[in-house]
């Protein structure tokens, strides 16, 4: 079979569309990750009865695949609730996968954090709110960010599983363009090379990053 | 214990009081009335690591505008009786007060009960700390170092803060870094920073714990310059740990001699220097020339 190119004109603007999707959902994702791990590792130092609810549902998700949970998400679910949107479903469901990754970044970040900085907010009265996003936070979260970054760059190679719900990001919609055109070679090198331009630059972003907050 | 204990006087654990009341220590002066009542006061404080006890029926007491100084082998309880003021840790037996408050409890329709942590962050207010490495923010430049807390637990305005924070960042010597990130500055103007930024809270008595023991020798001469001029220019209290025996000398109202989580002895700096009653005060101060 040769090269094609009038077939990766045709794949084009599924190729668009699918690239907005992965792009979207990967956004919305990370949001969620970022957000919710950063909260799953605030309450793990809490009382015990936020803890340790806290611990075996983030041990649960992180040790059951992610193409289970969206199963969950967009299948099961709405059979007690109403239907989500695929998009919503799709986030969701990457974005609590790997909060329970980014929690155990913070959590190490939070850690790293010296106890005298504790004392030091607490000789000065600090409420523990004020402590947390004056002092805690900000340090700990300097030391996360590089793998953070990381995460995002996984979550991307993980984006395809969301085609088995039925949103069609890119390699859904090259899968989709194959089956009908008998054409797989074009679409899936496209979309093969457009991982990698999105993650590499991506990692390169991370790494520059890294050396910046290591020197300041 | 290697200390005689003939005399009520010469007992460790003497009632509360008297270590640093006019009476024990006239160099202190008349300070009970001048003064009125105590600002900080440890009755029958007893302390334990598990097996250890650290603290044993400790009772003293320190009146305002006073400067105590508390010396003493390594290990011997003085960093844990300004944790135990800090509230990082707490008292297993005894009561403390400062300026007339419990710190481990509080008043409630008359009755005692075990403070909730608004009333001790309150009274804890009234203390400032500096710690032996430093502990400064390093998320932040000097300034705000220094105002983050007036402005979010006093409720200062920025305006306010900055102000104060500029006058006692003046006074420490460090104008010309006001704009550095501590991380930017060596360990003696670190330790100024952190001396600036506890008393920005206008603390009633500043904790001083072994605050130069972590500084490169060369350093160690500005930071205690910076805490004679705050001893003599101020009315603050000051409790302070310390292995500087002539700082002791310059700035103490009163010495109190530590040992195994007991007051060997308490007196004015030139009669426990000068003269010690003890032969464990003896030996100590030897070890330390
Ligand atoms: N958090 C703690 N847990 C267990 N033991 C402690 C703790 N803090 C202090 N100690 C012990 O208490 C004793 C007194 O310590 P400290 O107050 O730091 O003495 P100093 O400041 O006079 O050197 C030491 O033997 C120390 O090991
Ligand atoms: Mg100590």
């Amino acid at each position: 079979m040769n090269w094609d190119w009038g077939v990766v004109a045709d794949f084009m603007p599924y190729f668009w569309s699918g690239l907005l999707t992965t792009l979207q959902a990967l956004a919305w994702g990370t949001l969620i990750a970022f957000s919710l791990g950063l909260v799953w590792a605030i309450a793990v130092r809490g009382p015990a009865f936020v803890r340790w609810p806290v611990l075996g549902f983030t041990e649960f998700v992180r040790n059951t695949p992610l193409l289970v949970q969206l199963f969950f998400l967009f299948f099961v679910l709405p059979e007690w609730g109403p239907t989500v949107p695929v998009m919503v479903a799709g986030a969701i469901g990457l974005g609590l996968h790997y909060s329970t990754y980014t929690m155990e970044v913070y959590r190490a970040g939070i850690e790293a954090v010296p106890v005298g900085q504790w004392e030091a907010a607490h000789a000065l009265s600090m409420s523990p709110r004020r402590t947390w996003q004056s002092v805690i936070l900000p340090q700990a979260f300097r030391r996360s960010v590089p793998a953070l970054g990381n995460y995002v760059i996984a979550m991307l190679k993980e984006t395809p599983l969301i085609a088995t719900i039925g949103l069609m990001e890119m390699l859904g919609e090259a899968r989709a363009f194959g089956t009908e055109t008998f054409r797989f070679m074009e679409p899936y090198t496209v979309v093969g090379i457009a991982f990698v331009l999105v993650a590499y630059p991506a990692s390169l972003l991370i790494r520059a990053l890294e050396r910046r907050l290591a020197t300041h | 214990m290697d200390t005689p204990q003939s005399t009520p006087q010469d007992d460790p654990a003497r009632p509360a009081g008297d270590a640093t009341t006019p009476e024990a220590v006239p160099g202190a002066g008349d300070g009970r009335r001048e003064d009125g009542p105590e600002l900080i006061r440890f009755q029958d404080v007893t302390k334990r690591f598990g097996e250890l006890t650290v603290l044993d029926d400790l009772c003293f007491s320190v009146y305002p505008r006073k400067h105590v100084t508390l010396i003493g082998p390594s290990g011997s309880g003085k960093t844990t009786i300004l944790r135990l003021l800090m509230t990082l840790v707490k008292p297993d037996e005894g009561t403390i007060t400062v300026d007339g408050e419990h710190l481990t409890h509080e008043e409630r329709h008359g009755k005692l009960v075990p403070a909730g942590e608004k009333h001790v962050r309150e009274v804890r207010k009234k203390i400032g700390m500096v710690f032996q490495q430093f502990n400064l923010f390093p998320n932040m430049k000097v300034l705000r170092n220094v105002t983050e807390a007036p402005v979010h637990v006093l409720g200062l305005s920025k305006d306010e803060a900055e102000a104060r924070a500029r006058d006692l960042i003046e006074l420490v010597g460090l104008t010309e870094h006001i704009d550095k990130y501590p991380t930017q500055l060596s360990g003696g103007q670190q330790q100024r920073v952190a001396i600036a930024r506890a008393l920005a809270m206008r603390p009633k008595v500043l904790l001083l714990d072994e605050v130069t023991s972590a500084l490169d020798p060369e350093l160690v001469a500005g930071v205690l310059d910076v805490l004679r001029d705050v001893a003599h220019s101020t009315e603050i209290t000051m409790l302070c740990v310390t292995h500087e025996m002539s700082f002791a000398r310059d700035i103490s109202d009163c010495v109190m001699m530590f040992d195994k989580g007991r007051i060997v002895e308490a007196a004015p700096p030139e009669q426990l220097f000068g003269d010690p009653r003890h032969q464990r005060t003896r030996d100590f101060l030897r070890s330390v020339q």
